[in-house]
């Protein structure tokens, strides 16, 4: 199809990471048409845990495209075309011939007064379609190669609406007069789709009570990494069963400790927030319980629990959530702690970080910081067995026998894989961590 | 006699009216209809398919002719072929009865009563209907009318002795030796294409300036062609005045003003069909009409309400699946659905040799339409499927519009290409473009490849030409 005499480059998609078969394209640095330098970052595709660009590995005119954002490429297949001839024709476009770019140009003068740019059709048109502008013939033999390109969808008045006779008749029946329908199809076809859209909101919907009714829908694929995370926790809300349990916790003493310690920091120390005290907790509480420190993986049929405590930190990004992993927390210190959780959640937000340090988490914390709420129902970070999410900490009366005395609280929302953690042992677990939070120095207390 | 009360009355049981008896009664409409000859009218009985018949007849015997005659391109031979014109129409008679039967077996089955007679209206709900038992009033809520057409006659030759109609022609026992064909459209050529290639000297008198005028000079090109070389003559610019006074021959005047005579055992008089509005009452409801057409809206709707029209007694084009279509949906309407004429084409097919099949607008139509046209078209003299046959003539050729590829029309001449009437029928209704036909997969070999090369050749990238 088209293939000038030029050599043309293609630029597979590469393999992204062990077992990965394929990976979901997020971005076109580059349209067909578009000159590329070599090392021009022409894509961009994500796999489960990060975000790969690909460059380009020649000087050329980029000529097609393998694909549209949200498509998922293999490994191995044409992902971009590449000629060095800076003249060469644009190929068919893989996806909708709609989304194909402008053809060459035709050489031939306009005869048309008319400002519009592709306007090049010398031929008589019947006046309703001169609304229209006119794509070129088929480019002249002696290139060889047809203008692919056609106009985009306009209905001359009078003109019949393009649809097939399904449509048309469904479209009678539901009292749809289809010439005021736009159509979405190749040359303005309409489709089923069309006529679906218009049933659920007629451009003439009732008004009233003097409020304009509105009811456009706007449809955002849901793609990238909000396709992985959808797809992540829908799977996991549909196959593991949670059990939530929350739990008030005194934090009075461990934010007097906090503020002790933050105000003697020496210059270089991070300063510390609560999370690095709550990772060293897990590590102690899990010691004890290493079932909230594993893997249930279900196709094997096993429970795989895990000596280091990689902690994943759920974090919130610009591109959506994402969990960069603090790995064995048990070997670090509370700074080191503090300076690592720093570093990979930095790395998470501004998209840098390595495909490691956005798995192999085996206990994840999730925290909503300030908008934490008192309770929250999170959802584990399968194939793990147990989430802590940290709620928001606000100072509340506590009765300690006597009287009502102001504390600092925060409470706690854990959530268990109930298939292989019963509530008995996810409420021990919850109470061991509200004692090493209630009591800080037990976190610190070797062996 | 008791009266019959019914919902709906059909009046006429072609292709019209019986696919609207049929559907309506499907619909749990309580149908009668009524037709004073057997069912399947003009199209079952003495048009469509007893032409189709005689003509794959003659295309046999032509094939034997040839392989008799050391014409067959394939090497074949055969002794001298004979016909017993009488088998013949035995066999078209056995399929048109068994047709009949067919249909009168689906409006049985479908639950629509049928009742055979002459039926004459009386007004816009009231009809009576002459029978063998004498007459019958029917009262029906809704009344269709589906009378088709007939022959028409030219004064100054009438039906009789040696002239024959269509209906005549299909109903000849004995080959005569020379027949006169007086109409160049299709029923005549279809006709005396079938008689010529049995062996009969055909002549054809055409008063146009050409053959088959209502397509274009390419499209008919072929068969004027194949006409000639089947031993037909053609006479263009030829109007028929009369027998001369024994009656024996046909004078003929042409347009460069002499008078010729032509001698010939029979001469069929295929100059058209007219609408049949007459002899029936149809006065009595003085409803508007189309020149000799009844008049409808695009639901089949005559003026009066309650009363329909469909098929050929509404207006060209006069073709069978234009009445079904009509009758399918006049049934729908009846039964309350909203239905209403949508179409984008009525596919039309000349069963010459070789055939042709227009669906939608050629490049003349589009271009009055004031449309730009890109127009692609491929010989089946590069289609290998056409060698493999023997028959390399005709072509295929699509008509888009230059600004969006919207496919308006597309056209065939070749051997067997009526049955791309489909396709193309399919193509226009869904609305395609070039290039859906161009990426569709076409079978190979097959002569519908031309219908993919056509498309690319219209978007300038044929591959095989
Ligand atoms: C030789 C020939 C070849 C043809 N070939 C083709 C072809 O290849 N393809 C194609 O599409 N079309 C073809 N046609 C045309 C096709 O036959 C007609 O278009 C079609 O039959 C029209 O259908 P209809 O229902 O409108 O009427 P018809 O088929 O004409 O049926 C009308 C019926 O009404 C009955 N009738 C009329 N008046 C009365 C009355 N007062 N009382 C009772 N009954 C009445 C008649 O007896 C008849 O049976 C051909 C026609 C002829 C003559």
């Amino acid at each position: 199809m088209g293939n000038s005499d030029n050599e043309i480059f293609v630029i597979r998609m590469p393999d992204v990471g062990e077992g990965i078969a394929e990976a979901e394209l997020v971005e076109w640095h580059a349209q067909p048409g578009d000159m590329v330098r070599e090392d021009d970052v022409i894509a961009a595709v994500m796999t489960d845990k990060a975000t790969v660009e690909i460059p380009s590995s020649i000087t050329g005119k980029v000529i097609w495209l393998g694909g549209k954002v949200g498509d998922m490429i293999s490994v191995g297949a044409d992902l971009v075309r590449i000629s060095p001839d800076a003249n060469a024709q644009i190929e068919a476009a893989a996806p909708e011939p709609a989304q194909a770019p402008p053809a060459t140009p035709d050489a031939a003068p306009s005869d048309a007064p008319e400002p519009a740019p592709e306007q090049k059709n010398a031929a008589p048109a019947k006046p309703a379609t001169d609304a229209e502008t006119h794509s070129a013939k088929p480019a002249a033999p002696a290139s060889g190669v047809p203008a692919r390109h056609v106009q985009p969808p306009r209905r001359a008045a009078g003109e019949k609406p393009l649809a097939s006779p399904a449509i048309r008749r469904r479209a009678l029946e539901a009292g749809v007069d289809l010439r005021r329908v736009s159509g979405s199809g190749p040359a303005g076809r309409l489709t089923h789709a069309d006529l679906d859209a218009w049933l659920d909101a007629p451009e003439s919907a009732p008004v009233t009570g003097g409020r304009v009714r509105r009811t456009e829908v706007t449809e955002i694929p849901i793609i990238g990494l909000r396709r992985a995370i959808s797809r992540k926790l829908g799977q996991t809300w549909s196959k593991v069963p949670h059990i939530t349990i929350v739990e008030e916790i005194d934090v009075s003493a461990l934010e007097e400790l906090r503020a002790g310690l933050n105000a003697e920091r020496k210059e270089g120390k991070p300063r510390l927030t609560i999370l690095p005290f709550l990772v060293q907790a897990l590590v102690r509480a899990v010691a004890d319980q290493p079932d909230m420190n594993a893997h249930h993986d279900d196709e094997a049929g096993q429970l795989r629990q895990f000596a280091g405590v990689h902690v994943g930190i759920a974090t919130q990004t610009p591109q959506g959530l994402k969990v960069p992993v603090v790995r064995h927390a048990e070997s670090r210190s509370l700074d080191d702690t503090a300076i690592e959780i720093a570093r990979v959640a930095e790395a998470a937000r501004d998209n840098t970080a390595l495909r490691d340090e956005l798995s192999g988490s085996t206990i994840t914390i999730t925290s909503l910081g300030a908008l934490g709420a008192i309770a929250t129902t999170p959802l584990i970070n399968a194939p793990e067995t147990a989430i802590v999410g940290v709620n928001k900490m606000a100072m509340r009366p506590v009765w300690d026998g006597a009287q009502f005395v102001p504390r600092k609280i925060m409470n706690l929302s854990s959530s268990f894989d109930h298939r292989v953690i019963d509530g008995w042992d996810a409420a021990i677990f919850v109470k061991r961590l509200k004692t090493l939070l209630e009591t800080p120095a037990l976190i610190f207390v070797e062996g | 006699m008791a009266e019959i009360v019914c919902k709906l009355l059909i009046i006429g049981g072609g292709p019209g009216g019986y696919v609207t008896a049929i559907r309506a009664a499907q619909l749990g409409i309580d149908t009668l209809i009524v037709d004073e000859g057997p069912l399947g009218g003009t199209c079952l009985n003495i048009g469509c398919i007893p032409s189709k018949a005689l003509i794959h007849a003659g295309e046999e015997f032509h094939k034997l002719t040839e392989a008799a005659t050391g014409g067959s391109p394939f090497g074949l031979s055969a002794a001298s072929p004979a016909i017993d014109l009488g088998k013949t129409m035995a066999w078209k008679d056995g399929i048109v009865t068994r047709l009949t039967g067919g249909v009168a077996g689906l409006l049985k089955k479908a639950g629509a009563k049928s009742l055979r007679g002459r039926a004459s209206i009386r007004d816009g709900k009231t009809v009576t209907v002459e029978t063998d038992l004498g007459p019958q009033t029917v009262h029906a809520e809704t009344i269709v009318i589906a009378t088709g057409s007939e022959p028409v006659e030219l004064p100054s030759l009438p039906f009789g002795g040696k002239v024959i109609s269509s209906t005549g022609a299909l109903a000849l026992t004995q080959l005569p030796e020379s027949l006169v064909v007086v109409g160049g459209g299709y029923i005549g050529l279809e006709i005396g294409t079938a008689y010529a290639k049995l062996g009969v000297k055909v002549t054809v008198v055409e008063a146009a300036p050409r053959i088959l005028p209502v397509w274009d000079a390419e499209l008919t090109g072929p068969v004027a062609k194949r006409l000639a070389a089947l031993g037909v003559e053609v006479m263009t610019g030829a109007k028929v005045t009369g027998l001369t006074d024994d009656g024996e021959t046909l004078q003929v005047a042409t347009d460069d003003g002499s008078d010729i005579t032509l001698a010939a055992d029979k001469i069929l008089v295929a100059v058209g069909r007219r609408p049949r509005t007459q002899g029936f009452g149809l006065e009595q409801l003085a409803l508007p009409m189309d020149g000799p057409f009844i008049r409808i809206d695009n639901q089949c709707r005559t003026a009066m309400r309650g009363v329909y029209a469909i098929g050929d007694v509404t207006g060209e084009p006069m073709l069978a699946h234009r009445a079904m279509a009509q009758g399918e949906m006049v049934a729908d309407l009846i039964a309350g659905q909203p239905r209403v004429w949508d179409k984008r084409a009525i596919p039309a097919v000349c069963f010459t040799d070789p055939e042709i099949v227009s669906v939608g607008l050629g490049p003349d139509a589009a271009r009055r339409d004031g449309q730009a046209v890109l127009v692609g078209t491929f010989p089946f003299r590069a289609n290998g499927r056409a060698m493999s046959l023997a028959r390399e003539d005709g072509f295929v050729r699509v008509i888009a519009r230059e600004d969006n590829h919207v496919v308006l029309g597309i056209e065939a001449v070749g051997a067997g290409v009526a049955e791309f009437a489909s396709a193309f029928s399919l193509a226009i209704e869904m609305g395609v473009r070039l290039e859906d036909i161009a990426d569709t997969i076409h079978a190979h070999p097959t002569m519908g490849e031309a219908i993919q090369e056509s498309a690319l050749a219209a978007l300038g990238r044929g591959l095989h030409l």
